[in-house]
């Protein structure tokens, strides 16, 4: 039976899969963000980024593990602790990055978490250009397009999306990411990371949803500069 | 190139920097050894050598505290991450959290993600 787009036929949602929800300011949305990805995976951990909301506390009422940050230090930051986090809850065999904010699918994650779990791959990132279903605005496209080919470049991995939050990661894969770029560099950093492992790697299309929420959130795309300078001069 | 933030590099700095004091203030009552050492590098005026030299010091000045701030947010970043860790053990269970700690398995185990060499 399909509900929302969740599959609800799954008796006990994977306790073993942890799903990273790195959030900042997000007290309108996390509640239902949660309470979504809930129905299908047990196992959420919410890093609140220092908010000054309820994010954390909605979070928590919603079901969700939650590691606070004492300061704001980037979603880079929040990916590497929730990440930290998740290894070392006992039982966790596979983890996820989710976006807080709204944008993401739960059931391309469901989708995710299965080429993991049946071996076609040790890691799985999203992709909103290998289908039609996302919107984007030209600029936008072009900004991501190149970001890709820039990654590709510079680490040999040929994404079509090199800034996507939404992956699913093998413990193996999860071992090797110290990221060490706080803000939005990190993308880049993660994606430098797990080409030096050498994982077998697949994209797998995803939905981005750009609510007026979202898009109000959602970087600049000025903040290309301050990406490319933070790599450069690492 | 290192951050500079260790002690040789902190005295070699200090020496440079009285050195380039010293030839500054001299260069002002003996304008003319100033010329002549700019001479030999081949530049006109003593006082474009020490525009030049003051150049490339900003530059290097730059780049190490670039360098620092780095390793200050890297320092700034493990400790909060530590204290927000640390705070979700005793919430959830302070007896489990001590006896993590006694235990030595408590989250500050550099062994769990160890980014020591990063």
């Amino acid at each position: 039976m399909y509900f929302l787009g969740i599959d609800t036929r799954s008796e006990t949602p994977h306790p073993d899969v942890w799903i990273i929800v790195p959030a900042f300011g997000e007290a309108a949305v996390i509640g239902d963000v949660i309470a979504g990805i809930r129905s299908v995976f047990a196992s959420v951990v919410c890093v609140d980024d220092g908010s000054t909301d309820d994010t954390a506390a909605i979070a928590r009422r919603a079901g969700a593990h939650v590691v606070r940050h004492p300061v704001n230090l980037g979603q880079g930051a929040a990916i590497q602790t929730g990440v930290e986090f998740a290894r070392r809850q006992p039982g966790a065999r596979l983890f996820a990055t989710f976006d807080a904010d709204g944008q993401h699918r739960v059931v391309d994650a469901q989708a995710m978490a299965e080429r993991i779990k049946s071996g076609e791959a040790e890691i799985v990132l999203g992709s909103r250009f290998l289908d039609k279903r996302t919107k984007l605005s030209p600029a936008k496209r072009l900004v991501l397009r190149t970001a890709a080919v820039q990654s590709r470049l510079a680490t040999g991995m040929d994404l079509t999306d090199a800034h996507n939050g939404l992956r699913a990661l093998s413990p193996k894969v999860a071992r090797g990411i110290h990221l060490t770029q706080n803000r939005m560099a990190h993308a880049s950093e993660l994606v430098h990371q797990i080409a030096e492992m050498k994982p077998k790697w697949v994209e797998q299309p995803v939905e981005i949803i750009y609510t007026d929420y979202s898009k109000g959130k959602g970087q600049s795309l000025l903040n290309s500069v301050n990406i490319l300078a933070d790599l450069l001069f690492r | 190139m290192r951050g500079g933030s260790n002690a040789r590099h902190l005295a070699i700095r200090r020496i440079m920097l009285i050195l380039f004091a010293c030839v500054a203030g001299l260069s002002i009552f003996f304008p003319e050894v100033l010329t002549h050492i700019a001479r030999f590098f081949g530049i006109g005026r003593g006082t474009d050598l020490v525009l030049y030299g003051l150049i490339v010091s900003f530059l290097v000045y730059m780049a190490t505290t670039y360098q620092r701030f780095r390793h200050m947010e890297t320092t700034m970043t493990k400790l909060s991450r530590r204290v927000a860790l640390d705070e979700v053990n005793r919430r959830q269970s302070p007896a489990a959290a001590a006896r993590a700690i006694a235990a030595g398995t408590a989250p500050s185990e550099s062994g769990s993600n160890g980014t020591a060499t990063g």
